[in-house]
């Protein structure tokens, strides 16, 4: 390819004229508005279908969803959801998760827990502040998750 | 109390005060630029210390006290340590001639508000202006490192280059005012042609262009920052600067700044002169004070400009800088001087 430079005229080639444009575009933003979000006193709005922190769904009854039927623990790429099953109390269904573990520092908020799910039971809400001190407070236990429930969508940032 | 003992103590005071202002400004500088910067890049800079951010350079200056006291292994000491010092010193020397207002009469006494009335001032600053130089190239040869280096060997090459255009830049200004004493310079300016101030910007358009562009270049701000260069150097001479030795760069070059931007107002914008104030018949105290705050307000323009300046335009290549200095600004400059001379010539 031929690079083709064009010709400066003088007007160009003194050059100020070319300075006070740039500053003059300078100035503009000096007096436009500012994209800077305050974040701890301002959050963020996670766009829709964003995959923040999971929850576990519960039923009409509070039970909870998860048949233990380990389609979201087979899918998951990195492994991170540990599942251990036990006879339902329930007539509805044979499983229930005795013990149900996403360690989220593995987790790579891929969603693929989410689609698999054929009880609609994981699902991943719009939490994005998962913060924390320890690396026991990022596994998250069944509990934990059922208890995000009452953020699920409903969280407004 | 003998007369030399109360033009002691006049002195003093003339020198703390002045001490104390330049280091307010520099303070204002840090607040301004950094957000200043922010909002030309559209962003906030920084806005939770204090107020609007104005506690910023004072958490900045109490973490620069706080950091660990570090010298390179491979340094020069002597030089390393006296380097930063030396550079500091001289920005804030470099002030001492600048008439920040008119003489007043206060107790009977004239009392010239400038801390030195020297003769030949211009050359005062210009001299003292380019000892700062030293202060750069030393700190980059004595640190033993190459980026250090690299900087203080492009600094001097660009501080030389610079100096020429703007020495000679500020010939027309002295050709028209026959003075090189500041005093009669701003003089010259508070007289009026019909109803238009006779500020040299007037006289000189083209000497205050090249001026501004050299005086850019002479405090290292970007375009002209070359000796700094983030990009290539890391920041040049200052690499292995830490602490308090870092801010003593840091205020050095903000003081510089503000000196040519009060050079620059003192030789083309009138310096303290308030147009169209004469008629009016102010207390001469209050006028006095008011000129102050005019020159103050000025030159507070003219560091806004800086500003500006530096967060618009990308930096120049080496070789672009060099050739700007001596196949442009030169000429131009002494095309100024030729100009100036014949009109001068022909109209008396």
């Amino acid at each position: 390819m031929r690079v083709v430079t064009p010709k400066l005229r003088l007007i160009d080639r003194i050059y100020i004229p070319a300075l006070i444009k740039g500053l003059y575009t300078t100035i503009k933003h000096f007096f436009m508005r500012r994209f800077t979000q305050e974040y701890p006193e301002e959050k963020r709005k996670p766009f829709p279908g964003y995959r923040g922190l999971h929850r576990l769904n519960k039923d009409h009854l509070g039970r909870v969803k998860c048949v233990a039927c380990f389609m979201c623990a087979t899918i998951c790429p990195s492994k991170c959801i540990e599942i251990e099953a036990d006879e339902a109390p329930w007539e509805d269904r044979e499983k229930y998760p005795v013990k149900f573990e996403i360690n989220t520092l593995r987790c790579i908020f891929c969603g693929m827990c989410e689609e698999a799910c054929p009880e609609l039971s994981i699902q991943l809400t719009h939490i994005y502040e998962m913060a924390d001190v320890t690396r026991e407070a990022f596994v998250r236990r069944k509990d934990d998750m059922l208890g995000t429930n009452e953020f699920w969508v409903l969280k407004e940032y | 109390m003998s007369p030399f003992w109360i033009d002691l103590i006049i002195m003093l005071i003339k020198v703390i005060v002045v001490m104390g202002a330049l280091l307010g400004g520099v303070v204002v500088m840090v607040v301004v630029e950094r957000r200043g910067a922010g909002f030309i890049q559209g962003r906030l800079g920084p806005n939770r210390v204090g107020p609007w951010g104005w506690l910023q350079p004072i958490a900045d200056g109490i973490k620069l006290f706080l950091k660990e006291e570090f010298i390179p292994a491979q340094a020069y000491k002597p030089l390393y340590l006296a380097a930063p010092a030396f550079f500091m010193f001289i920005a804030f020397v470099t002030f001492a001639v600048i008439p920040f207002g008119d003489k007043v009469e206060l107790f009977g006494r004239t009392i010239q508000l400038q801390i030195a009335d020297v003769n030949i001032g211009i050359l005062y600053i210009f001299a003292f202006a380019s000892l700062g130089v030293y202060g750069i190239v030393i700190a980059g040869w004595s640190s033993n490192n190459k980026f250090s280096l690299m900087g203080g060997l492009r600094s001097a090459a660009q501080m030389i280059s610079y100096e020429v255009a703007l020495g000679l830049s500020i010939i027309g200004v002295l050709m028209v005012g026959q003075s090189l004493r500041l005093n009669d310079i701003i003089g010259m300016q508070t007289q009026y042609w019909s109803y238009l101030p006779r500020w040299n910007i007037f006289i000189q358009p083209l000497g205050f262009l090249i001026f501004l562009i050299a005086a850019i270049a002479e405090v290292n701000r970007i375009p002209f920052d070359l000796c700094e260069a983030e990009q290539e150097l890391v920041v040049g001479y200052q690499v292995e600067y830490g602490s308090m030795k870092f801010a003593m760069y840091y205020l050095g070059e903000y003081t510089n700044l503000i000196t040519f931007s009060a050079l620059i107002v003192v030789l083309f914008f009138g310096g303290w002169h308030i147009p169209w104030i004469e008629g009016l018949n102010i207390h001469p105290l209050l006028l006095a004070l008011l000129q102050v705050v005019a020159f103050v307000v000025k030159v507070f323009a003219f560091l806004w400009f800086f500003v500006w300046v530096r967060w618009t335009f990308p930096r120049f290549r080496y070789d672009q800088l060099m050739r700007f200095g001596w196949l442009v600004l030169l000429p131009l400059a002494i095309f100024n001087i030729f100009v100036t001379g014949v009109v001068m010539v022909l109209i008396p």
